[in-house]
This record gives structure tokens, C-alpha cells and sequence, in this order.
């Protein structure tokens, strides 16, 4: 475990433990793999607040993260500067929101912010055709697109501007089942983890290739032919 | 521009919004991140835009900032601010707290103390939850849709075990440990009649090893005298020095229980489930909206099933969007054609309940042809001919589903419902060959050679007919273990090699395997409904399934991570866990009758078992109830007469009709509320859309006395620009039009 009485006070585990949904152990581990991303950059003590922020650029890659066809948008709406560099605390808010544990309300303020591309307060018929192209990763013509983008907007909107305000996005959130389900980013496997913790406070922290969470991936992945 | 307009618009156009939209206390609850404090920003942006009511929404802004510091600590978590605004908010909090004196504020305390213990303990309990890793391992490579099968053959492992420890420690247990805590066992005696004649199963003589095999298959020989079989339980009572434990009874309400537990764990684990398919509107039961934005599962972190799952939405959306060509189609049909289509699917249907009516008969053929032939010619044909009806349910249940979905395409349905009317029939399949298979059992054990029966059942054949229906129950058991990891390792691995290397056509038109997950959770409902009805006759047989069940999870891990790919029309998770459960409270409503006849109708063994005593195994509690004290007595009675029963079935009924309603009208309530919603949205477009001209002309008769900056601002917000999808005042008085 990781040394806590070096990385933060006992007065902000308790702050981080009040203001999201994780344990200390967990707020710790989190910390591990933000300095994981960038470790010239974040400092292990984090008693006197630094003001660190990690580029976007380096956020995207992480492996939960990585697969993920809003992983810009996702990190452009925790991030204070809408650029997507975060700090701890925005790292921290993240994965609290994403967690399973946060309330279904909490979510879909979220991923309003999320699927709201041009940060307007609206989803409108541009956004849902990106979030549909990200999704499908253009492969379906012009002309389904156009057509889906019309289904969905006639199933939810419900005052008539032909776009989604919160309210509408919230109302038919409430109706679709999978989203609590889906909205939520697991953390990888304890034991991993724990490894990287581990090398983290011996010092040798490795490069990122050689990590545990890539050697574990290969071993694990599906061997499939089209 | 001030940074504080670059945070606004943070996409860098410089698109403004409208500025009494912004001044919505519905817009408000949604603001944005941003670096300074909520009242110093809004005083800023109240400056920059002019003087629109800014005094206004500074106002609102503190009282809502007063109103969200009090709010209580738990909710802090659940807001969406930023991290500095949560801890000033807790601070604020935390500072309110210090003013609180005496027992209000060490109850305050005593509250947050409480709070992070329970965190903890969850923590640590959660590190105890079985196949953790696994599933989390699972969740990753194929998202929520399969890891709701695992879940619930992790659920059903859990099942077995309380039943088995129930079992265990309410029977066996006392038997196994009276010897050594000085209890007296009480066995019942024989009274010579030729109803109590059991000839002893074991074998004599020179005994050939593969009849060992056989026996441990099949639950004959050297099994049928041990705690695995009813038979054996032949004890009227243990003695002990204060109290004598009455085994009958335990037996009876052992059974009892584990029905009822059964019960109630799914029902309250089916609870949420149930509630949100109630919610649900029937129509948009795949809505384009759930596919587009809770389409994604987030937990994807493997590349291969990230690439699977877009390829899955993809095919999913087409094929919605067929569907809904398909129904206009529908919609388009001619009168002929209905009657065609209409008569093609009665004659289909009456097909159907053929191929039913030739398995069913089938099955009972085979049950009657094994009991009736016990040759002990060869080991191969032996095994074969005890294990003869578990063969025929099991190619029963195999050929059917093709069948069936190969029928369903000419039925021309509708796609989301052809896979559920294929999957009730495949589940009527699997449950009525159980039924038809104890049918047949109990056929053979009621009738006699002779005109009635001495002892109530067939004494000659059947000297403990409850050992031998636990012994088929057993024989179920075991072969579909043995299928399971059989079609694994010789269907499954084989067809990964043959569809990767070689490149032939029957290669392609294969395919890679899929895991279909309606087909899984059917074979594994199958298999607890065969545990429920045998465990009465086999009281081991909890724990047997709960080894089968966890062992089956491996299998089923390593085939779906070595040779699957992810079914094409997956299952969504949400509506899965309900339809698994109904169809395990469907097995359990099942499993439930065979037991209750037998317990209160067939006359019980007097040759073996607890029952010896009694004519049916029910009557051990009449016998109980008539031996305990009077005021208890008469309550039993009370609680058994029919006034009881009647007044207790209406207020039942009458209950459920109160409850029909109110959902009734919960349901017209949210769609007069919808209606209501609508309507509010395009009054307040309305009410903007005329204070915007009332502003315009005012501003107009008003221009000359303002400054040139203010002008050039206010006209930028008047300039139709239809670029701006924020910027709809143009816009919308060309939507109202056709909107209303």
C-alpha cells in the first residue's frame, strides 16, 4: 500500500472520500495512476496542492479510456479549461462520476455535457450525427445517419425545437435501461493495480509499455479472424 | 475578450447564447465549470452582456448558492461541481457544524463516524464476493450484455449452497453427529409386511469394476444406501437428553423452506427489473435514443471487443432501421395477404405442437423402455439404457431450437418478437420434458400388475420409489453436466480450429461460434429445476450442483474467451436479468408441482425413507399439529379451515385489483405530464419570442439615449445568424409557425 502519509494529509483523504464515491485505498490508487501518466510531471507529494495538469493527449491513452469513441468529449467536460487537461481533482471527479456507485441524475448531467459536442446547452442534429459517426465510426451512409438522427430526436423531443434540451435528454434517459448500466468506467483488476503501486513506491517506475496493464491485455485479448 | 467569455465559449467561435435563456433557473442548475466562484463570474457576465436583469440573476445565483450549502453532507458527492467547489461546499459544512453545541453535534458526528465505518465494511465485504476477478475480466472483453449470465450463474451458485446448507444442517447434520453428542437414534422398525421388504442393492459376489462405474453414474449399487438418497434417511427420531428432534418433520419443512427461499430471493432480485420494464414503453423497447447515447458500454478496455461492439451497434441500428421498413410494410398489408400470412402460421403452429408431441412421447417411451429393462449384459449398452431418457430430453432439446428458429422465419413477425416467441417455445421445450419425464415415472410407479395396489404404489418394481426418482434426478444431473463439458470440448474447440485454418466454404458458412446467451440460461434454468424437484429425493443434490454450477462457470469463461465472438443481435443487459429470472421463477412453478403431489398425494415408501410411519409424507404435520398444546392448536386449525382460506384469497385478490389500478393510473398520469412538458416548452418559446419584440421595439424607440457599444452588442444578438444552433430567436419564429 501506498505511503499515505506522503501523498496527502489526512484532512484531504477525508475532503476526496466526503466529495466523491471512493475509499481512501481507491483515492490512492487513483493517484498511482495519475502519476503513472505522466511522471516527470506529477509529483508523489501532494500535501501542499500543486497545480499540475496533464495534457489531454496523455489521458486518452489510458487503457480504460483508450477504446472509448468519446474519450475527447469525456475529458473535455471534467476538465475546468474545456481543453481536457486535468488536474487531480478533475481526474479524481472523472472516475467518481463514471463509477458505479453515482446516482443516475448525476450521470445524465454528464453525459449531456458529453454528447453536447458544441457545448451549446442543446443536442442538436449536428451533435447527435457525430455522436453516431464516433460511434459507428463512420460506416453507415449519409442517408442512415440523417435517418437515425430524425428517429431519435422525434422519440425525445418533447417541446418541439427539433433538438434535445437537458430536459428532454434527462426524460428519455429515464426511459432507456441500459444506461446506468453502461455510463461507467470499471477500474482495471486490483491485483494489477497493486503492481503498479507496488513499483510506483520502490522506484522503479516502469516505462509504459512494459507496464503490467499491456502485458496483461496481450495475454488476455480475443483471437478472432474476420 | 475577458477569459471569462473564453470559458463560455469554450469552442472558441464566439457563438452567444441568448441571454434570458441563460437567465432560466433551468439553465442556471447547468452551469459550467469554471475557475472563479459562481456570484463573481455571473457578476462579470452580467456586465459584458449588458444590463439584461443581470441584478436579477446575481440575486438568484446567491440564494442558490445559500440553498446548496445547506444541503446535507451525503449529497455533496451526488452535485455537479468541481472538486474546489465540493470541498468549499463541505467546508462551509463543516464550519456550520462547529456552531452546533451539545447532542446535536455530536450526533452529527456520531453520523459521519457511522458513514465511513459502513464505507469500510462494504469495502472489505466486497473483497469476499465470489468469482470477482472473473467477472470483472469478463466485463471488460464483452461489456454487460454476457457478464448478466455470469452474474446470474454466480447468483444460482449461491442458491444451492444455502439450500444445501439447509438441507445439511437441519437433517444430516443431527443424523450424522448424535452418536458422538449421546443422542439415542430411533430407526423405524419393519413390521414383516411385504410393503417393508427392501432388498439390499449392493452388489455380491465377484463384482466387475465397471459396475462401480456404473453406479456412481446412475446412483445404484454401493450409492443408493448412503446419505445421498432418501432411502437412507430411515430414522423416526433422535433422543437427546432435554429434547428429541423429530426427523420426519425437519425433512418436511426443510423442503418446504428451501421452496419458499427460493422464491423470495428472486422475486426481491427480480424487484428492479420488474419495476423498470413497467416503466418502459412496450414500442420503444429498442428506441434509436437508448442504442445512440447508453449504447456504448464504457467498460470496453480491450481492443477487439471495442472493434466487436461497434461492428454489434452497427448491425443493430441497420437492422432497426429495416425493422422499420418492415413495419410500414406491415402496415401496408392487403386483406388477402393477411389471410395468407394468417393461415401459414396456424398450420406452422400446429407443426410445432406435432414436433412437441413427438418428443414428449418419445421421452416416455424411453422412460418406461429403461425402467423396464435392467440387463446386465454389456457395460457400454447398460450405461446406455439407464441413461436412455436423459439422451432423448437432451437431443430433444437440441433439435427443437433449430426447428423452431428455422419455422419463425416463415411466420413473418417482427424481429424483436420472432426471438421471444422462439425463446418461449424453446423454454416450454426444456420444462415440459422434465414434466412428461416424471409423468411417465409416476405412471409407472402407481400402476400395479394387480388391480390396486396393497401398499399404494408398485411394491414389486418399486420397493422405495423415492430413491429411484432421485436417482433419475441424479442420472439428469450428471449427463448434463457431462453434455455441457462434452459439446465444449468436442463441438466448441474443434470448430475454433476448423473455422482459423482451414478456408473452405462449409468454413465460412459456420462461422465462429456465438454465445448465445438465451440458449445458456435455459440449459442452466433446466438444470436448477431438476435440483428443486430432486433435492426432496436426493438431498445431496444441492451441493452436487452447486460443483457443477461453479465448474460450469470456468468452462463457460475459457470457451467464451478462447472461441467466441460476441452474439450479433446481443441481448440487452438490463431487460436480461428480468427475463432469466422470470424464466427461473417459471422453472420454480414447475419444480414446485411434482413435489407437492407427492408429498400430500402418493402414498410414501413404507420400506424406506423417514415416512415409514405415515401414509403420505403430508402427515406428519397433522400428526405434529395434534400434539402440541391447546392454544397453539387451535390457532394451526384457524389458520387451515376454509373460512380462513377464503377471506385470506379475496383480500389477496382484492389487493391485487387495488394495485392494477394505481398503476393504471400512474401510467395516465405520465402521459398527461408528458403532454404537459411539451406544451410548457413551447409556451415558454412563446413568452420569449414576444419579450424579445417587446425588448426589440423598446430598444428601438429607446436607441438614440444609449451608447454605441451597447447597440452593437444588443445587434449582434438580434442579427439572425443561422449558424448558431444556441441562437434560435430567429429561428423560432419560423418553428412556431409550424409547431403550433
Amino acid at each position: 500500500m501506498g505511503n499515505k502519509q506522503t501523498i496527502f494529509t489526512d484532512e484531504q483523504l477525508d475532503a476526496y472520500q466526503d466529495c466523491t464515491f471512493f475509499t481512501r485505498k481507491e483515492i490512492l490508487r487513483l493517484h498511482g495512476r495519475y502519476h503513472e501518466l505522466a511522471p516527470h510531471l506529477v509529483p508523489m507529494d501532494y500535501t501542499n496542492d500543486p497545480d499540475v495538469k496533464v495534457p489531454l493527449a496523455l489521458i486518452v491513452n489510458m487503457p480504460e479510456l483508450k477504446e472509448n469513441p468519446f474519450r475527447n468529449r469525456i475529458v473535455e467536460s471534467f476538465s475546468e479549461d474545456g481543453l481536457g487537461n486535468l488536474s487531480f481533482n478533475d481526474f479524481v471527479d472523472m472516475f467518481s462520476v463514471l463509477s458505479e456507485m453515482a446516482p443516475r441524475e448525476l450521470k445524465a448531467i454528464y453525459a449531456f455535457k458529453i454528447y453536447d459536442f458544441n457545448v451549446d446547452n442543446f443536442i442538436c442534429k449536428e451533435d447527435l450525427e457525430k455522436t453516431l459517426n464516433k460511434l459507428t465510426k463512420e460506416e453507415l451512409t449519409p442517408e442512415e445517419v440523417n435517418l437515425v438522427c430524425e428517429k431519435a430526436i422525434e422519440e425525445s423531443d418533447l417541446d418541439g425545437d427539433n433538438k434535445l434540451s437537458f430536459a428532454d435528454f434527462e426524460n428519455m434517459i429515464s426511459r432507456a435501461p441500459d444506461f446506468l448500466s453502461s455510463l461507467h468506467l470499471q477500474h482495471l483488476s486490483d491485483t494489477l493495480i497493486q503492481n503498479d503501486l507496488q513499483s510506483v513506491v520502490t522506484g522503479t517506475v516502469p516505462p509504459w509499455s512494459n507496464s503490467g496493464l499491456n502485458v496483461y491485455l496481450r495475454d488476455t485479448m480475443v483471437v478472432s479472424r474476420t | 475578450m475577458d477569459s471569462i467569455d473564453l470559458v463560455f465559449f469554450s469552442d472558441h467561435k464566439g457563438r452567444p447564447s441568448n441571454p434570458l435563456l441563460d437567465q432560466l433557473p433551468s439553465y442556471q442548475s447547468l452551469l459550467y465549470h469554471k475557475k472563479q466562484s459562481l456570484s463573481s463570474s455571473t457578476k462579470r457576465r452580467g456586465s459584458v452582456r449588458g444590463h439584461f436583469g443581470s441584478l436579477t440573476s446575481g440575486k438568484w445565483i446567491s440564494a442558490k448558492m445559500d440553498e446548496r450549502s445547506s444541503s446535507s453532507q451525503q449529497l455533496i458527492r451526488e452535485q455537479p461541481k468541481t472538486m474546489e467547489e465540493k470541498r468549499r461546499a463541505k467546508e462551509q459544512h463543516v464550519a456550520q457544524d462547529q456552531d452546533l453545541h451539545g447532542w446535536i453535534h455530536w450526533h452529527v458526528h456520531a453520523c459521519r463516524i457511522f458513514k465511513r465505518v459502513k464505507v469500510d465494511s462494504l469495502e472489505v465485504l466486497s473483497a469476499l464476493v465470489l468469482f470477482r476477478g472473473d467477472i470483472r475480466v469478463i466485463e471488460g472483453m464483452f461489456g454487460t450484455g454476457i457478464l448478466s449470465y455470469f452474474s446470474f450463474l454466480r447468483f444460482l451458485v449461491l442458491l444451492n449452497f444455502v439450500m444445501f446448507l439447509l438441507m445439511f444442517g437441519f437433517v444430516i447434520f443431527p443424523i450424522a453427529v448424535a452418536p458422538h453428542a449421546s443422542g439415542n437414534i430411533t430407526y423405524s422398525q419393519a413390521d414383516g409386511s411385504e410393503c417393508t421388504d427392501y432388498p439390499s442393492s449392493s452388489r455380491r459376489g465377484l463384482v466387475v469394476f465397471h459396475q462401480y462405474i456404473t453406479d456412481l453414474l446412475s446412483g445404484t449399487g454401493f450409492l443408493e444406501q448412503t446419505y445421498l438418497f432418501y432411502g437412507y434417511y430411515k430414522v423416526e427420531a433422535i433422543n437427546f437428553h432435554k429434547c428429541t428432534y423429530n426427523i420426519p418433520l425437519a425433512y418436511l419443512l426443510v423442503t418446504i423452506a428451501y421452496l419458499f427461499l427460493s422464491l423470495i430471493w428472486i422475486v426481491k432480485r427480480s424487484a428492479v427489473g420488474f419495476k423498470r420494464s413497467l416503466i418502459q414503453d412496450e414500442d420503444r423497447f429498442q428506441s434509436f435514443c437508448n442504442k445512440v447515447f447508453a449504447g456504448w458500454d464504457f467498460c470496453i478496455t480491450n481492443e477487439n471487443a471495442a472493434r466487436l461492439k461497434r461492428r454489434s451497434l452497427l448491425y443493430e441500428l441497420k437492422t432497426d432501421l429495416e425493422e422499420e421498413r418492415i413495419k410500414q410494410k406491415i402496415a401496408e398489408r392487403t386483406r388477402y395477404e393477411k389471410f395468407r400470412i394468417y393461415i401459414l402460421r396456424i398450420v406452422l403452429n400446429l407443426f410445432v405442437i406435432a414436433v412437441l408431441a413427438g418428443c414428449f412421447y418419445s421421452i416416455y417411451r424411453a422412460t418406461i423402455y429403461s425402467a423396464q429393462n435392467e440387463q446386465k449384459t454389456n457395460f457400454i449398452l447398460d450405461l446406455i439404457i439407464e441413461y436412455l431418457p436423459s439422451i432423448v430430453i437432451t437431443l430433444g432439446n437440441f433439435i427443437t431450437p433449430l426447428i423452431f428458429s428455422v419455422i419463425i422465419q416463415f411466420e413473418d413477425y417482427s424481429a424483436a418478437f420472432e426471438i421471444r416467441f422462439t425463446l418461449m417455445r424453446c423454454v416450454f421445450m426444456r420444462l415440459a420434458s422434465i414434466a412428461v419425464l416424471l409423468l411417465s415415472l409416476w405412471s409407472q410407479i402407481t400402476s400395479c400388475s394387480i388391480d390396486d395396489c396393497p401398499c399404494g404404489y408398485n411394491h414389486k418394481l418399486y420397493p422405495c420409489w423415492e430413491s429411484r426418482v432421485g436417482q433419475e434426478m441424479y442420472k439428469l444431473m450428471i449427463f448434463d453436466f457431462l453434455i455441457i463439458g462434452a459439446v465444449t470440448v468436442f463441438v466448441e474447440f474443434p470448430r475454433k480450429i476448423i473455422v482459423n485454418h482451414f478456408n473452405c466454404g462449409l468454413a465460412k458458412l459456420w462461422g465462429q461460434q456465438e454465445f448465445s446467451i438465451p440458449q445458456n440460461v435455459l440449459e442452466i434454468v433446466y438444470g436448477q429445476t431438476i435440483c428443486w424437484i430432486g433435492t426432496f429425493y436426493c438431498p445431496l443434490l444441492p451441493a452436487i450442483t452447486t460443483i457443477k454450477y461453479c465448474i460450469v462457470f470456468y468452462i463457460k469463461k475459457v470457451s467464451l474467451t478462447n472461441n467466441c465472438r460476441p452474439a450479433t443481435r446481443p441481448f440487452r443487459a438490463s431487460s436480461s436479468n428480468f427475463f432469466f429470472l422470470v424464466v427461473l421463477l417459471i422453472g420454480l412453478a414447475l419444480a414446485c408441482i411434482p413435489v407437492t403431489v407427492s408429498i400430500a398425494q402418493i402414498s410414501c415408501s413404507q420400506a424406506c425413507g423417514p415416512f415409514t410411519n405415515y401414509t403420505t409424507s403430508w402427515e406428519v404435520i397433522p400428526h405434529t399439529v395434534s400434539q402440541i398444546p391447546h392454544g397453539l392448536r387451535a390457532l394451526f386449525y384457524a389458520l387451515s379451515s376454509e373460512a380462513f382460506a377464503v377471506s385470506f384469497f379475496v383480500v389477496t385478490c382484492l389487493a391485487m385489483f387495488y394495485i392494477i389500478a394505481l398503476a393504471g393510473a400512474h401510467k395516465r398520469v405520465i402521459s398527461q405530464l408528458r403532454e404537459q412538458l411539451a406544451m410548457e416548452g413551447r409556451d415558454k418559446h412563446f413568452l420569449i419570442q414576444k419579450l424579445c419584440q417587446a425588448q426589440k421595439s423598446a430598444r428601438c424607440r429607446d436607441m438614440p439615449s444609449k451608447s454605441l457599444m451597447v447597440r452593437e452588442q444588443t445587434s449582434s444578438y438580434i442579427n439572425p445568424n443561422h449558424d448558431h444552433a444556441g441562437m434560435f430567436l430567429a429561428q423560432s419564429g419560423a418553428d412556431t409557425a409550424t409547431h403550433v
